[in-house]
């Protein structure tokens, strides 16, 4: 089933901190602010991941948080798409191989968009999250995702 | 007889999709003009469109603890009631389609079945948050609903003690005789009081800021609606909204039932065009003073302030209201 338009202006974001340094979190928190104003694409923070269509996750995945992570993603509800926000979500950064992270966010679950900054800017959060969209429906297209 | 009942279906029809599209509008119209009111853009007047289609493409998920079947009847039941109460409100001026089988009393009662519908939708979610928010729910109704049926019932007894015999909770009686014109000074300060009152319940009666505790997004996750998703979370989006005309067009038939038509000398079809929008923007206004403005004013409070509001300051508002309007009849 193709996903109606009206699916990419009321976009409801659930935010993950998985052990990030909270930089990229204040960052999302900036793209929230009257400055940047993401409610006028209909973007809203929710407060739990069942009123979620995006997950923004920050931070490396420490062991801790693992379980959590899985468990935040399998609670949303279909269709969803994951967006990392920040180096150390996308590649481990600063804590490449470190002895208690357990790897980039997309070891873990299946990401859609990187926005990479360290931390990224608000901009950037707001154009992941449109691209997020695109994203889910050519899979849903090609009759991959679902 | 069997044309009436096709008339009145087709009436019945006609309200509730008007009355869902007027709650929708006002819902894009509340949340553009707080927007604009904290220095923002604000979202289209259409995105309450936009979000109940697409909760409507979610998955409507169950969680493992929930008792499935009043999980998935509470949105339902919650819908069901607050488009009931359409039918026995006098909508832009017209009689109410059922005026004459239910009236302000039925009105009291119908208005909590939603808040109830919410409080065992949380309880069967099974998950602590929704828990919490179903207990501050419960403790929200025992709060405003005390102050609610003592202006409902001043209203009702003043009208009486000018028309005895009248059905004096009938709406559309309580709508073709506003007290304002009936009641001495003492009274108007009376009704003052008890409108007071019924403006600082309807934030309270729709779950909006500062009375938003038992959905609280930032404290406890949307409390009552933490677990709902998909098309269950839509059924009380749709219940929301037109609670918010509800609320509205309530006060207007106590407060405000005049129409523009005799003052403008029209009637026929254009009267009820002029009532009609006259109404809509009376409408408009309760729901900017009473909703809109209050939500962006304040913050959030606390259950035990909100219920010490209710009880305390609220209750020795309305039965002052009601105090000064008996004296204003027998003194």
């Amino acid at each position: 089933m193709a996903l109606p338009r009206s699916f990419k202006r009321a976009l409801w974001v659930f935010h993950v901190a998985t052990g990030s340094c909270n930089g990229c979190d204040i960052e999302i928190v900036a793209a929230l602010t009257p400055r940047y104003d993401a409610e006028r694409f209909g973007i809203m923070l929710t407060g739990t991941p069942r009123h979620a269509d995006v997950l923004l996750i920050t931070g490396p995945v420490t062991k801790p948080m693992l379980p959590r992570l899985k468990r935040i993603y399998e609670q949303t509800p279909d269709p969803k798409a994951v967006i990392v926000v920040g180096g150390c979500g996308s590649t481990s950064g600063v804590f490449y191989e470190s002895y208690n992270v357990v790897g980039p966010i997309d070891e873990v679950i299946p990401v859609d968009v990187y926005v990479p900054g360290c931390p990224s800017r608000p901009e950037a959060i707001i154009d992941g999250v449109v691209k997020a969209v695109a994203k889910l429906e050519t899979l849903e297209k090609s009759g991959v995702g679902g | 007889m069997s044309g009436t009942l096709l008339n009145a279906v087709w009436q019945g029809i006609v309200i509730l999709v008007g009355g869902t599209l007027l709650g929708m509008i006002y819902k894009g119209l509340d949340r553009k003009l707080a927007a604009q009111m904290q220095g923002r853009i604000g979202p289209p007047i259409r995105q309450p469109f936009f979000d109940v289609i697409k909760l409507m493409v979610k998955e409507n998920v169950v969680p493992d603890h929930a008792v499935g079947w009043l999980y998935n009847l509470m949105p339902l039941l919650s819908l069901a009631s607050v488009a009931t109460l359409l039918f026995y409100l006098p909508l832009g001026g017209f009689q109410p389609l059922l005026g004459g089988f239910g009236d302000l009393i039925l009105i009291l009662y119908l208005l909590a079945v939603p808040s109830i519908a919410m409080v065992l939708g949380g309880f069967a979610a099974g998950s602590p948050l929704a828990t919490v928010g179903a207990q501050r729910e419960m403790v929200m109704m025992m709060a405003y609903e005390f102050p609610l049926a003592i202006t409902f019932l001043s209203l009702g007894w003043t009208l009486s003690t000018f028309m005895p015999g009248a059905h004096v909770f009938s709406l559309s009686v309580l709508a073709a005789n506003p007290l304002w014109g009936m009641v001495g000074p003492l009274g108007v300060i009376g009704l003052i009081l008890l409108f007071a009152a019924l403006m600082i319940v309807t934030p309270a009666e729709l779950a909006k800021i500062p009375f938003d505790i038992p959905e609280a997004e930032t404290e406890i996750a949307g409390g009552i609606l933490a677990e709902y998703s998909g098309r269950n979370m839509a059924m009380f989006y749709l219940a929301d909204a037109i609670k918010m005309v509800v609320m509205g067009s309530l006060t207007v038939a106590l407060f405000f039932p005049y129409g523009l038509s005799g003052l403008v000398g029209l009637s026929g079809a254009w009267g009820s065009v002029i009532d009609v929008a006259f109404y809509l923007v009376k409408v408009f206004v309760v729901i900017f003073f009473a909703v809109i403005v209050v939500r962006v004013a304040f913050a959030r409070i606390k259950i035990g302030q909100a219920a010490r509001l209710f009880w305390l300051p609220i209750t020795g508002i309305s039965l002052l209201g009601m105090l000064l309007l008996t004296l204003d009849r027998f003194v």
